[in-house]
């Protein structure tokens, strides 16, 4: 188990720069999530960490110690990958052996024998022992990449998106037994994903990367009620954060497009030091709301037409449409509206983010 | 509508195998010959037309495996009837077998075959040995000029190689590696090296990089990974890349006519000099060319699964 911690990170691949001044805290025994899209940067930080690839600047400290000068080997790291981690000739148990037997570490054979049925058990792998590897199922195969990695007790788990390739069903369950998986062993957890609900649900600390930057890192709450910038705002969270340009024009918030106002909480703590940090009457702003603080309601200040339906089985989401501006709602699925139904809606107050319209940022981070 | 597109694929189909038959047909016409001929009897091997049928004998291998003179006058009936019956051949061509004592004296043959089989063998596991290490190089690390060095490489085969037979003659005469085992060897190391570095980078190119660095990440060392995990991966298109590599090095005629002439002159150049002058023994040329073909045909079919697999993924690709 061990403490990670990147300092200041640069990575350059020729005139490609995938990472720029990267910092990275994850604690002891932590589930951390680095969440981006395709290309920002998170397999690269994970390479680096495994000691596959080296930085152009800065460093990486494993519990406290800088391991420029550490090969792969050496740093005691598990890596699963989204494929080709289990070798193809090999036999389950021999992929699980395989990790236990290299001459820096090799373990005496009743050992490896006690550490795979262990394993296996915890894995729920043991008939699939003496089976090739291409005889697998892919939810098989993703169980044994795990097995692969905790064996033998690593330092930390590197998980470079283990779920993505499987399908939805089991990708929901084996997001539930990786999160046991972790608490049961007490580990460090670095898990990459482009799929926010999984850095939602698993995470204790959610990275958001984007273009090579972390742009905001906290707690999945954090992430989700208080992002830092629009892009946050928009990648996390399913259907997004509504954002609607506008002003702030005497506490109310006055939307461009189509000059429709809605109330702000002002003095309310979800405020906070908005007006201290520059919410200023008049002053272009981005107005951030979650589907799910979007009512629909009878007496409620703006008139709208349903422009779309979308059925969730618990939920249904809206998109309404006022003027040209689209905005999303989540509502009860027993609410019955039809499309090109006029409705009327309002919003928590309680609940609005602003961004400046300029550099994206939420007022509330900005100071 | 199914019914007619299934009709005309079976048309399709029949012709397909008759054109896969005519063309086998054609390939496999001079083996045929070749073998035939190796089991004519010596009479039977020039008529026109050619006999299809006759009664096979071994008497052309005896004659390539011994050395002979022409017999002056008839044998001597009792020196006759205590002959082998291989020998009894031998006297019935009027010829007679030398001898040292009581031992028969072997023609050069067995020598020149040894001489093949050596030079093929080494020349083949060093191409392949060292294309293989190379390739790895090219395809996993960042090299300066990389496209620049493969093709310098490739350049080597854009030259027919007989253009610098001479130059190559000189120096190897100066060097004194001129009939020479190793000589020959430095010389198909240098064709093949070029095509095995291709082949196998194309092999290498196919083989996920994600299972050498998960070994590494086990804890293995790149050289362990490498033979652990790389090497198994490619088997199929060493198998291939080995073919190949045999092939040329055993088929190869022009070099080793000029480079050699005694000690380690391989095959091919030594069966047409069997031809000599007068009336050219064919039975026993055809036998050692019969005999000279039979490694290349064990040694392919030995690795005919890899080789399908190795011509048809990999390789072609990318």
């Amino acid at each position: 188990m061990a403490h990670i911690e990147l300092k200041n990170i640069t990575k350059k691949y020729g005139s490609h720069t995938a990472l720029t001044g990267l910092n990275l805290d994850i604690a002891d025994g932590e589930f951390f999530v680095l969440l981006g899209e395709t290309g920002a940067g998170k397999t690269t930080t994970l390479r680096l960490i495994a000691g596959l690839d080296k930085p152009t600047e800065g460093q990486v400290l494993i519990d406290g110690v800088d391991v420029a000068g550490w090969g792969a080997a050496e740093r005691d790291v598990a890596l699963v990958l989204q494929q080709y981690s289990l070798y193809p000739r090999y036999t389950v148990r021999q992929n699980l052996e395989f990790p236990l037997k290299p001459k820096i570490r090799r373990l005496p054979d009743a050992e490896i024998k006690d550490r795979v049925a262990r394993a296996a058990r915890t894995l729920r792998i043991e008939h699939l022992l003496d089976r090739k590897t291409d005889r697998l199922s892919g939810g098989e195969m993703q169980r044994v990449s795990i097995g692969r990695a905790i064996v033998r007790k690593p330092r930390v788990f590197l998980m470079d998106e283990p779920l993505s390739a499987l399908d939805a069903k089991l990708r929901e369950a084996l997001r539930t037994e990786l999160k046991n998986l972790q608490m049961q062993l007490g580990a460090t957890f670095l898990f990459v994903t482009h799929d926010q609900i999984e850095a939602m649900s698993m995470g204790d600390k959610v990275g958001v990367l984007n273009h090579g930057r972390i742009v905001q890192t906290g707690t999945p709450h954090e992430i989700y009620n208080n992002p830092r910038d629009t892009y946050v705002a928009s990648f996390v969270g399913s259907p997004p954060m509504n954002l609607i340009d506008g002003r702030l024009v005497d506490d109310r918030a006055v939307m461009a497009p189509m000059n429709f106002e809605l109330p702000l909480a002002i003095g309310a703590k979800a405020f906070g030091g908005a007006k201290a940090s520059g919410a200023t009457d008049g002053r272009p702003l981005v107005f951030g709301i979650r589907p799910e603080d979007v009512y629909l309601e009878s007496g409620a200040p703006v008139e709208a037409r349903v422009h779309d339906v979308e059925n969730h089985g618990v939920e249904k989401i809206l998109t309404l449409r006022v003027g040209d501006t689209m905005l999303r709602a989540t509502v009860p699925a027993r609410t019955d509206v039809a499309i090109e139904e006029p409705v009327r809606f309002a919003w928590n107050p309680d609940k609005v983010v602003m961004f400046d319209k300029g550099s994206g940022v939420s007022l509330r981070h900005a100071g | 509508m199914a019914a007619v597109r299934t009709s005309s694929e079976v048309a399709f189909n029949r012709i397909a195998i008759a054109a896969v038959l005519i063309a086998t047909l054609i390939f496999l016409a001079p083996i045929y010959w070749i073998a035939s001929t190796a089991f004519k009897p010596k009479e039977l091997a020039v008529s026109v037309p050619p006999t299809v049928l006759f009664e096979p004998e071994v008497t052309p291998f005896v004659r390539l495996f011994t050395k002979r003179v022409q017999m002056q006058k008839p044998v001597d009936p009792q020196v006759y009837d205590a002959a082998p019956w291989w020998e009894k051949r031998i006297y019935d061509g009027g010829e007679r077998v030398l001898k040292v004592g009581k031992d028969v004296q072997l023609s050069q043959y067995p020598d020149r075959f040894m001489n093949s089989l050596i030079v093929a063998v080494i020349s083949t596991v060093l191409a392949v040995g060292m294309g293989t290490f190379t390739a790895y190089g090219f395809s996993r690390f960042k090299i300066a000029g990389e496209a620049d060095l493969l093709f310098f490489i490739l350049s080597t085969r854009m030259l027919p190689p007989v253009v610098v037979a001479i130059p190559m003659f000189l120096m190897y005469r100066v060097v004194g590696l001129n009939d020479s085992h190793i000589g020959l060897i430095i010389l198909y190391v240098a064709f093949n090296l070029s095509f095995s570095v291709w082949l196998m980078k194309g092999f290498m190119d196919e083989i996920p990089k994600e299972y050498e660095e998960a070994a590494l990440v086990d804890g293995y060392t790149r050289m362990q990974a490498f033979f652990k995990i790389v090497l198994p991966e490619a088997a199929t298109g060493i198998a291939a890349t080995a073919v190949f590599c045999f092939i040329t090095a055993w088929n190869e005629y022009a070099f080793a006519l000029i480079m050699t002439n005694r000690r380690a002159q391989t095959a091919p150049p030594f069966i047409p000099s069997q031809i000599g002058s007068g009336l050219p023994d064919w039975t026993t040329i055809a036998a050692g060319t019969f005999l000279f073909l039979l490694p290349v045909a064990i040694f392919t079919f030995l690795l005919r699964n890899h080789l399908l697999r190795g011509v048809t993924f990999g390789a072609i690709r990318k």
